[in-house]
């Protein structure tokens, strides 16, 4: 594989040193970095890399704060050389939508840099925290012939102190913290035999990860695996002898681009850039053949064959996505029933047709057919993946569509489910019910459609067929076990959301226990099923004398209002502002004052507060299209909806 | 690989790595008369002539690379069968 073929799932780069040297002759900044842009998204190796984020650092302080990109402050604790991972971090968090600004602690001096109130670390004020002390270190030092009970001993009191060290990186900067797992990478005294004797380097390096691991989902930190990642490639490709003699380097040069879309990619999952979807195409990507021509009993799938096999496998690992959360779509050049026949006639197929949330098989062009998918789920372009085994599909999406996920399917279907795993579209930083829920909530939701589209057909009538849902709304403050689906509302919600401002879970716990905050998590239940939390709210005592007379009177200012795009429509907005309106009047508020702050992505909420009955104040007073509102409280009465309200407001 | 072919691959490492491509490199360049040319640097050329030149580097060999031509020569042995 040599240096290049570690981001197997990007596509390659023609003549890429010239691509390269062909950045310093754009004179606009911002042509230049959507060059840099489209660049970062082809394989590179970490000399091209390197050379990339030279480029980019250059026109980042060109463009400033107008880049647009998410930001996000890494600040990297380590117990070895780390400067020469952070350039290629930066340019994988281009490649993910993320601007990624880094500060390194000095050389094995992690815990002087937490401790000190004043240190440039505290100065820095990180958002994420990743401790990367390497395995052989961060072990303790115990005899070969130590016993298991003294070395569980000795490993007990390092993850301790791991632990503190990570407590304190959270309470003093309210950020992720993400702990580096590294393998043992020193030479064995036994052989196989090692893993047999606890006091063997192998053995307490294991064990060790493994406590780690256990505290890391007590504490509610991040993993950044290497000891998986760094097995697929071998420990030859990614740790270097020679590098940590020399420079104490864990990590060697020609892997760090493969290592910074490692660490991107969680940095990614947190800030909500995860991928949503998956598009799937048909012939030769779910079974072998083409169903059009070869019919349902020509096509190859499972019936042990090597390619069948492969096939399945491929939809077996589409489903396991499906558990998590992960949407699943097709998108196929077909007659829609003659493609739909497979899902509902072929005995081999592990996917069935109601796993899929959105079905086109047509023969219009796909990138007008994954627009048509993105506007039936109400999901942005953005957070769709598109698998197609063909090249030219391909190449298609990627022009038309440039913020779709295209990777590269290599030629052997055996390889197709590997190839999705390790791009890391879907990485992850929790775990929700809603997850798991999501594949059900997509289909009650097509029989919401259906049934919506039914009554207004039957009566012409909206209200009769809202009402006929029964809906039922509980409102209360954020609870603990809901602080997870809380903060990936709060992280993912990008159109509804008003403000678009991100907290993470230890910002809500605060708020939580804040008394004079008023935080609402919403959840919305109909004939039809449980949608779980779907919209969150945070108000704060106003302080200050913006908003002229509003102010005087005493006013609770909305910090925050998202909203899922799944129960639109519905009255729920005017029902969130009934409970909003009286938890802010037993506070004694005598108005309320809404803010828009515009985005590229929520123009759906501009006039939010318009139709809600608030009058505005004041335009553009945080760049042009933001906007400031207010409702006065004293004549508020509660809007009519059909929907039921149960449960207290916060505690 | 002849010594013209062996400059002409490292004067490229060098530009890349300074993002400069008017710098010229010759038998008696040292750290000192590059600027920039610091430890962290000093590794990633080392990485990159091990690439562009598929040879291995030793510990041991490190230390005596004090200049470009010192570069050449290890290049030039590594190459000779």
């Amino acid at each position: 594989m040599g240096i290049t073929g570690h981001l197997h799932w990007l596509p390659k780069l023609a003549d890429a040193d010239e691509a390269l040297r062909a950045l310093a002759r754009i004179e606009d900044p911002r042509e230049r970095l959507d060059r840099i842009t489209a660049l970062a998204r082809h394989q590179l190796d970490f000399i091209q890399t390197g050379k990339l984020d030279r480029a980019l650092e250059k026109t980042r302080a060109e463009l400033l704060a107008a880049l647009g990109l998410p930001q996000i402050k890494l600040a990297w604790l380590s117990s070895s050389t780390v400067d020469h991972q952070v350039p290629s971090t930066r340019v994988a968090g281009l490649r993910r939508g993320l601007s990624i600004q880094s500060y390194v602690a000095p050389f094995n001096q992690y815990r002087q840099a937490l401790l000190d109130p004043d240190s440039p670390l505290a100065r820095f004020a990180p958002q994420a925290v990743l401790f990367a002390i390497d395995p052989n270190e961060l072990a303790p030092s115990v005899p070969l012939s130590a016993s298991a009970t003294d070395v569980e001993a000795a490993i007990e009191g390092r993850v301790s102190e791991v632990r503190s060290l990570w407590a304190r990186a959270r309470a003093q900067y309210s950020s992720l913290v993400i702990h580096q797992l590294a393998p043992d990478i020193s030479p064995s005294p036994f052989g196989s035999y090692d893993r047999i004797v606890p006091g063997a380097p192998a053995s307490v390096v294991a064990e060790t990860n493994r406590r780690i691991a256990r505290a890391a989902a007590e504490d509610r930190v991040l993993l950044l695996d290497l000891v998986s990642a760094s097995a697929r490639l071998g420990h030859d490709v990614w740790f270097d002898p020679v590098r940590w003699h020399h420079a104490k380097q864990l990590i060697a040069p020609q892997v760090t681009p493969l290592y910074g879309d490692l660490v991107a990619r969680i940095l990614a999952a947190a800030r909500g850039l995860s991928k949503k979807c998956l598009i799937l195409d048909l012939d030769n990507t779910l079974w072998g053949g083409v169903v059009g021509d070869d019919g349902l009993e020509g096509l190859v799938l499972g019936q042990g064959s090597a390619a069948g096999e492969a096939h399945l496998a491929f939809q077996r690992y589409a489903l396991a996505l499906k558990a998590r959360g992960i949407v699943l779509a097709v998108c196929s050049k077909n007659n829609h029933d003659t493609a739909e026949g497979v899902f509902l006639r072929h005995p081999e197929m592990a996917i069935r047709r109601d796993d899929i949330a959105a079905f086109i098989a047509n023969w219009d062009d796909k990138a007008t057919n994954v627009r048509l998918i993105a506007a039936a789920l109400n999901l942005g372009l953005d957070s769709m993946v598109f698998f197609d085994d063909n090249p030219a599909e391909r190449a298609i999406i990627r022009r038309e569509l440039p913020m779709v996920e295209v990777p590269e399917a290599p030629e052997d279907p055996s390889l197709y489910a590997r190839c999705l795993a390790e791009a890391g579209y879907f990485e992850a930083t929790a775990f929700t019910a809603e997850d798991r829920a999501r594949a059900e909530q997509y289909r009650d939701n097509a029989r919401r459609e259906e049934g919506r589209r039914a009554a207004i057909a039957a009566h012409g009538d909206l209200d009769g067929y809202l009402a006929s849902l029964e809906m039922e709304m509980i409102a209360s403050g954020f609870d603990e076990v809901h602080v997870p689906r809380v903060a990936q509302l709060i992280g993912k919600t990008n159109q509804f959301n008003l403000t678009t401002r991100r907290y993470s879970e230890e910002d809500i716990r605060a708020l939580a226990r804040d008394p004079s905050a008023i935080c609402l998590q919403v959840r919305l239940k109909d004939t039809f099923g449980d949608n779980g939390i779907i919209s969150v709210v945070i108000a704060r005592r106003h302080e200050g004398d913006e908003g002229g007379a509003h102010a005087a009177e005493g006013a609770y200012r909305i910090d925050t209002w998202l909203m899922s795009c799944r129960v639109l429509g519905r009255g729920v907005e005017a029902a969130v502002l009934n409970v909003l309106a009286q938890a802010a009047r037993e506070r004694g508020a005598r108005a309320l004052l809404g803010e828009y702050l515009p985005t590229p992505k929520n123009d759906l909420v501009r006039e939010h507060y318009a139709k809600l009955g608030f009058e505005k104040i004041e335009g553009d007073h945080a760049g042009p299209g933001s906007s400031r509102w207010a409702l006065a409280l004293l004549r508020y009465e509660a809007r009519p909806v059909h929907i039921q309200v149960r449960g207290a407001e916060e505690p | 690989m002849n010594e013209p072919e062996i400059y002409e691959t490292l004067t490229r490492i060098f530009r890349d790595e300074f993002d400069d491509e008017a710098l010229t490199i010759s038998e008696a360049t040292r750290a000192a008369d590059i600027d920039g040319w610091d430890s962290n640097r000093h590794i990633q050329i080392l990485a990159a002539v091990e690439a562009k030149f598929g040879v291995k580097i030793h510990a041991g060999e490190i230390e005596a690379m004090k200049s470009v031509g010192d570069m050449v020569r290890l290049i030039q042995k590594k190459h000779r069968p």
